[in-house]
């Protein structure tokens, strides 16, 4: 930032300062030894212009909107429009959670996020045997597309920008949503919102694989394809680093995993056939806001400018666009605690914050029982809330980047920038992220993270307000959601209803075709469209993919 | 090494969740205090837990799941530990239970409960306790 001359007379200065204060000895406040992020890099005293020496303001930072946009994927970011403020949200059955959306956009929030049940996720009708007792759960039980009708009755998608946290099954769900936006008349080049369709983080650290890896990469690519040729405001997959950090890792991991996937989905796409610039503009990011408020304004900073130089140099995309890196942020769960829950409002507040401050496009924040429960509606609110103040009330949003220019915050932005492309080279040396995830490399690096931080924590090197410090004895929660135990039955109920009102003998011919297609070369989505007009189960043609790819099998190592 | 038989544990997903961080961190802490440690992985039907039990033949049995199904899951379990008369296991629990199903879990045979943020030190301490009352020196 400074002139040669400049630092080195800054430095001088440095010495006679830290000559002429105060001597205190080894004395910390805390009696730490040293002082580390959460994510266990060190952090000095000072920070000044000699820890910027080797930055360069055009070449590393440059203007907001432009390459390699450290600042922010827009010239003027909040003051043009803010994140979308999208709240992910599910349970029950699909008329629970359409009273949940409309509340939801009925108190402000601008975007819908879609959480849906394990069975859903991993394939299974809600009759199936291994979805008892889970079925609307975690998330909205959805069994054919007459479930995501009612789930999005009343609510206008082509106004409203939907995410759908859905990987393995993604093409399927991407069909249904294309199947009743036809019934209210909108087509699928009117469709705003994301898929979530990354299988990648599942193996890794999310669990909501089905079928063995490369298959299963094969779909996420069919699903990229159709997307890239049909649907030019939908984002075809979101590459999630999210998971990854709730599992355990740290910040630098977690930059450098997920881009390690999506240097594979883009690898991937582009053995398909697909040109970059076709398919690299749809792809979106999805990233956690932790605890350590600096570092994670740092790695948002870092993984937009890594991502663009990837882009631009190594796949060579020529839209400015396929340079940026957009990403939703959820604040972290695992920082939510059991113990004095509401302390959890301020926890997601901060953590929040950062992610604004660091340039996020949408917007997540926790409710403050959800590290007991399914959130309620006074939770969820307060969460809203939260984003809004940060919107309408702090002044953070006013100018862009406000932090660039932190002697610490940009040196911190280098420092994960240089770390995560090493990983980055080791993963490539592995053969890479496919290679890394079989191997288990990965999921090992994440384990040894997740316990080194429960060792500090156990030591008290790590303070959790609540857990193992300020604790207090408390009566036991009161008012938690409770998802109706009838869920199961009801869907069940549906499922018979639907098995007798439709074309049987279509649905088989259809679930024929899905073999058909999954054994040759040709992109699934089509068949599965067709499939699901037909109102076949997302049950029934996981199960027909399943007997084409097989299944992938749990990992047992820790 | 002392002569006695290292404590033999197995630590299990049962029902569709993926969350993992927990088994995995209190596997690796019971293994540093010299215990054996199986882990299952995702995704077990209560049948498949209590085959790897049986076939490990462990002292211990520890269940997880943090999306909802432990009132469902976990008596499946206990029902089939005893239906192979199994019934000198201890088994333990944990993930995201409410407070209102801890009772219920615990009369289906559930011995203990533990919760976010319980220290590893506090499961490894309950382990070796209810272990050496049960017959054996440490």
């Amino acid at each position: 930032m400074l002139e040669r001359k400049e630092i080195a007379a800054v430095n001088k200065e440095r010495r006679e300062w830290n000559e002429n204060i105060p001597k205190r000895g080894e004395r910390t406040a805390e009696g730490k030894a040293s002082f580390e992020t959460i994510s266990g890099l060190s952090i000095k005293p000072l920070y000044t212009p000699d820890d910027l020496s080797a930055f360069n303001y055009l070449r590393d930072s440059g203007f907001p909107g432009q390459y390699p946009f450290t600042r922010g994927i827009q010239p003027d970011m909040y003051r043009g429009r803010f994140w979308t403020m999208r709240q992910y949200a599910g349970f029950g059955s699909a008329e629970d959670t359409n009273r949940r959306f409309r509340y939801l956009l009925g108190q402000g929030q601008t975007g819908l996020s879609v959480a849906f049940d394990l069975p859903t996720q991993i394939g299974y009708d809600s009759d199936h045997p291994l979805a008892f007792g889970e079925v609307g759960r975690v998330g909205v039980a959805i069994d054919s597309v007459r479930d995501l009708d009612i789930l999005f009755e009343n609510i206008p998608l082509e106004r409203v920008s939907t995410s759908m946290t859905i990987n393995s099954p993604a093409s399927i769900l991407t069909a249904m949503y294309l199947a009743i936006a036809g019934h209210k008349g909108i087509g699928p080049e009117k469709l705003y919102g994301t898929v979530q369709n990354d299988v990648l983080k599942e193996y890794i650290a999310r669990g909501t694989y089905i079928f063995p890896i490369r298959p299963a990469m094969r779909i996420v690519s069919d699903v990229i394809g159709f997307c890239a040729k049909n649907m030019p405001h939908w984002n075809s997959i979101s590459i999630s680093g999210y998971h990854m950090r709730e599992a355990g890792c740290t910040a630098v991991q977690e930059v450098a995993f997920t881009i390690a996937d999506g240097i594979t989905y883009v690898e991937t796409a582009r053995k398909a056939g697909l040109d970059v610039d076709e398919i690299a503009p749809r792809l979106s990011f999805f990233f956690s806001a932790h605890q350590d408020f600096f570092e994670e304004i740092a790695k948002f900073r870092a993984a937009r400018r890594i991502w663009s130089r990837i882009m631009k140099e190594r796949f060579r995309a020529k839209n400015p666009r396929s340079w940026m890196l957009r990403y939703h942020v959820q604040t972290a769960g695992c920082s939510l605690t059991a113990q004095q829950p509401f302390l959890n409002i301020l926890r997601t507040g901060y953590e929040a914050l950062s992610a604004v401050l660091g340039g996020c496009q949408s917007l997540h924040t926790n409710s403050y029982d959800e590290a007991l429960a399914l959130p309620t509606e006074e939770a969820v609110q307060i969460a809203l809330r939260t984003q809004q103040i940060i919107a309408y009330e702090t002044g953070v949003t006013d100018t862009v980047d406000p932090l660039a220019g932190s002697y610490y915050v940009e040196h911190t932005t280098q420092q994960i920038e240089t770390e995560s492309e090493e990983y980055l080279r080791k993963i490539e040396q592995m053969g890479g992220a496919i290679e890394a995830i079989e191997t288990g490399y990965i999921q090992g690096e994440i384990s040894s993270s997740a316990y080194e931080y429960q060792k500090k924590v156990e030591r008290k090197d790590r303070i959790v307000v609540g857990v193992n410090r300020f604790q207090m004895e408390e009566p036991p929660p009161e008012g938690l959601l409770k998802v109706r135990e009838t869920v199961g039955e009801l869907q069940s109920e549906k499922l018979r209803t639907l098995r007798g009102q439709r074309r049987n003998g279509d649905v088989q011919n259809m679930l024929d075709e899905i073999r058909r297609m999954a054994a040759s070369q040709g992109n699934l989505m089509p068949s599965i469209i067709d499939a699901v007009k037909a109102e076949a189960t997302i049950g029934e043609i996981c199960d027909a993919l399943r007997e084409i790819f097989g299944e992938y099998r749990a990992n047992t190592s820790f | 090494m002392t002569s006695t038989k290292m404590i033999r544990v197995l630590i299990a997903k049962p029902g569709l969740d993926g969350h993992d961080r927990g088994v995995k961190v209190i596997a690796r802490a019971l293994r540093d205090a010299g215990m054996e440690v199986i882990y299952t992985g995702l995704r077990q039907t209560p049948e498949q837990v209590v085959s790897a039990a049986e076939q490990e033949d462990v002292d211990v049995l520890m269940l997880s799941s943090l999306s909802g199904a432990h009132n469902h899951l976990f008596p499946a379990i206990m029902k089939e530990l005893r239906k192979r008369n199994m019934n000198d296991i201890l088994v333990l629990g944990g993930g995201i239970i409410p407070q209102d199903d801890i009772s219920s879990l615990k009369t289906a045979g559930i011995r203990e409960i533990f919760g976010p943020g319980t220290d590893t030190r506090t499961i490894i301490d309950y382990v070796y306790e209810q272990t050496t009352q049960k017959n054996r020196s440490v």
